[in-house]
């Protein structure tokens, strides 16, 4: 509570423009060479200076990067099968070694990691999209609030993990029959996943709505006749836009557990298309002879989603006016 | 208070009703066949005879409304004659296995005692560990002493319980040898030697869930004692000169519980949840094993039941810790 003040303060010292403006403000302070202080920024700061979460940042984007450029620099295949090659070592022409099949580990890392982060990022794009939506309706229009809000608590009640084990079990066959092995169990399981997790957003967002709506400007924007759906675009949206966010990151964590999990479970994608779970599922069975196979996929998930955590935690500060500028 | 319970009570019951309705249309709606392993040699009208056999032959409704009867009734007259040893339930059928042809909830009983010690085991290590550190964490915050907790506890939260629990396996049981790596369910506690045994084997998966229970209730506790720590009693109670002692552990500690008590409630059925990966890698067998088997083999009834238990254990904590948090803080009203 001490440190708090002091940056702004220089800031304010450094940013004034001539001896006689500090006492009253430029009438353009654009044009007098003040910075323009947009929320953006002002969260960027504080998020700057949390340590951890810069860190897990450029982490995060480190994986993205490995996951996203890689498979162009290292060019083997994935499912290339070099029998002869088979469970080697960490060697030159295969630094991460070779499985049981020969298949080089690295590049194996690196489309798994695409599927897991891709997985993650739909699946909570998709719930995220549900829970906004029903919080912003349930929060916005009081006749739905009650009936939306009864069906977030039945879902809450549901037991996500059989059901989701379930649905993925029963539909996996008939979906991959008709979109293809990678594609029908991608969207299956993505599906899944936003369908089971968008409660706490949505009742985050119904309470942020709630309280809003008593404020002025929406009384004043609703006095000049603005339509609902302009007041909640426009009006209603931006300004719960930081518990969305900070349960984004949240949310492609959970996504990705998720799927590591099912695919642990044998519930996943198929063999032949690599995720960090699949890979970390195949590898379970020789972890007494090779136990790297089985801590690097690990390793990768439990970095992904740590980082993801932290990321989410530095936004929750930065975003949380009431600590902004300490 | 007891209106609330009473009115809670009968609020969960269209839910359950409802949750077991989503499950049973779920299955039903899957391209799975319960007969799908049977042989091809096999003709037709024998398949259909088994399916009549399998009680497949009726409309969905007619099945649903069948097992409702089972699980809510059948079931439980059947408890009470075990208990009474009457015979109220002769002659009813109770909810069979497609697999083993056996009562579901035979099996389910066998299975249960596993799961029980080694979730129950966890979670009650997990609230030991955890409350501490958050005690300790709040008192003094930014320590780094704080900062450690912190880091543990997210890397704790951050780590899938299938992964701590291979590497667990990798470094204790393969490489030093200290703990067996399989879960030996056949084992009966008869001894001392036995019984170190059983405490052996119950070390990494109770470790694993132990780790990533404590992770999430110490952030709760330190979030609420630090709340507490700011409290107008707390200055009173350390002016009117109580040792630092009993205002921490006493005054502040007692308050802070309450909503960590609800987080607890709140958290054992999706402790349960979570006990179905780490069944699997220890080979537990409890009855998350037996759902994924139940799952991979189409036992419709086996399936619909865990589920449905699982549900139950939801709701019913929820109610619990609703409430628990009535009980133990007075300021709450409900009426």
């Amino acid at each position: 509570m001490t440190e708090p003040r002091g940056q702004q303060v220089e800031e304010s010292v450094s940013n004034a423009a001539a001896p006689g403006a500090e006492a009253l403000p430029p009438d353009d302070p654009v044009a007098a060479g003040a910075p323009s202080r947009s929320q953006w920024r002002d969260i960027w700061h504080q998020f700057r200076n949390h340590r951890g979460a810069m860190l897990a940042l450029v982490i995060f984007l480190g994986i993205i990067l490995f996951v996203g450029i890689g498979p162009w620099l290292w060019t083997i295949d994935a499912t290339y099968v070099d029998y002869r090659a088979r469970n080697q070592g960490f060697t030159l022409a295969h630094p991460l070694g070779t499985d049981q099949l020969g298949r080089d580990i690295l590049a194996r890392m690196m489309t798994g990691g695409r599927v897991s982060i891709a997985v993650g990022l739909v699946a909570m794009a998709i719930a995220l999209t549900l829970g906004s939506a029903i919080g912003v309706l349930s929060g916005y229009f009081r006749r739905l609030d009650a009936p939306l809000m009864r069906l977030t608590e039945l879902f809450l009640a549901l037991p996500l993990l059989p059901l989701l084990l379930l649905m993925v079990t029963l539909f996996r066959e008939p979906l991959s029959q008709r979109l293809g092995a990678g594609g029908g169990v991608f969207l299956l399981i993505v599906t899944a996943i936003g369908v089971t997790s968008w409660m706490q957003t949505a009742r985050i967002v119904r309470g942020d709505v709630l309280g809003l709506k008593e404020r002025e400007f929406i009384l004043a924007a609703k006095s000049i006749g603005t339509p609902a759906p302009r007041m909640i675009l426009r009006h209603v949206l931006p300004n719960v836009i930081s518990p969305i966010m900070v349960a984004a990151t949240l949310g492609i964590a959970t996504a990705i557990i998720t799927e590591s999990s099912l695919s642990f479970l044998g519930l996943g994608f198929p063999p032949d298309f690599p995720t960090w779970g699949r890979l970390l599922y195949d590898a379970v069975d020789q972890m007494q002879m090779y136990p790297w196979r089985v801590i690097l996929p690990g390793a990768f998930i439990s970095l992904t989603v740590l980082s993801v955590n932290y990321i989410g935690d530095g936004l929750r500060d930065a975003m949380d006016p009431r600590i902004r500028g300490r | 208070m007891l209106t609330f319970a009473l009115r809670r009570l009968l609020l969960a019951i269209p839910t359950l009703l409802f949750i077991s309705l989503v499950i049973f249309l779920l299955l039903e709606a899957s391209p799975g066949d319960p007969l799908g392993d049977v042989p091809l040699t096999v003709p037709p009208e024998v398949k259909a005879r088994m399916r009549e056999a399998l009680g497949l032959g009726q409309a969905w409704y007619i099945r649903y409304v069948l097992w409702l009867k089972q699980f809510f009734w059948v079931e439980p007259l059947y408890w009470f004659d075990q208990a009474f040893g009457t015979d109220f339930s002769q002659g009813m059928q109770r909810v069979i296995s497609f697999q083993s042809r056996q009562p579901v909830f035979d099996i389910i009983a066998e299975r249960l005692p596993q799961t029980l010690t080694v979730v129950g085991m966890s979670y009650l290590a997990g609230i030991l560990i955890a409350i501490p550190i958050g005690i300790l964490s709040a008192y003094r915050q930014y320590s780094w002493f704080d900062q450690l907790g912190t880091f543990v506890s997210m890397v704790g939260f951050s780590l899938p319980t299938f992964f701590t629990g291979v590497v667990f396996i990798i470094v204790f049981g393969i490489r030093l040898q200290w703990f067996p790596s399989i879960y030996d369910t056949t084992h009966r506690v008869t001894d001392w030697d036995s019984f170190v045994f059983q405490v052996r084997q119950m070390a990494m998966p109770v470790a694993v869930l132990a780790l990533y229970n404590a992770a999430q209730i110490s952030r709760f506790m330190r979030a609420s004692m630090l709340d507490n720590l700011r409290q107008d009693y707390v200055r009173t109670a350390r002016a009117k000169g109580l040792s630092e002692r009993v205002v921490v552990l006493k005054h502040v500690l007692r308050n802070s519980l309450i909503p960590v008590v609800t987080v607890i409630a709140l958290g054992l059925p999706v402790v349960f949840g979570g006990a179905l990966i780490t069944e699997q890698v220890f080979k537990v067998n409890g009855i998350g094993q037996l759902l994924i088997l139940a799952i991979h083999a189409n036992d419709i009834p086996m399936v619909l039941t865990l589920t449905f238990i699982f549900a139950i254990l939801i709701v019913g904590f929820t109610l619990i810790a609703d409430l628990a948090y009535g009980i133990l803080d007075p300021r709450i009203r409900y009426d």
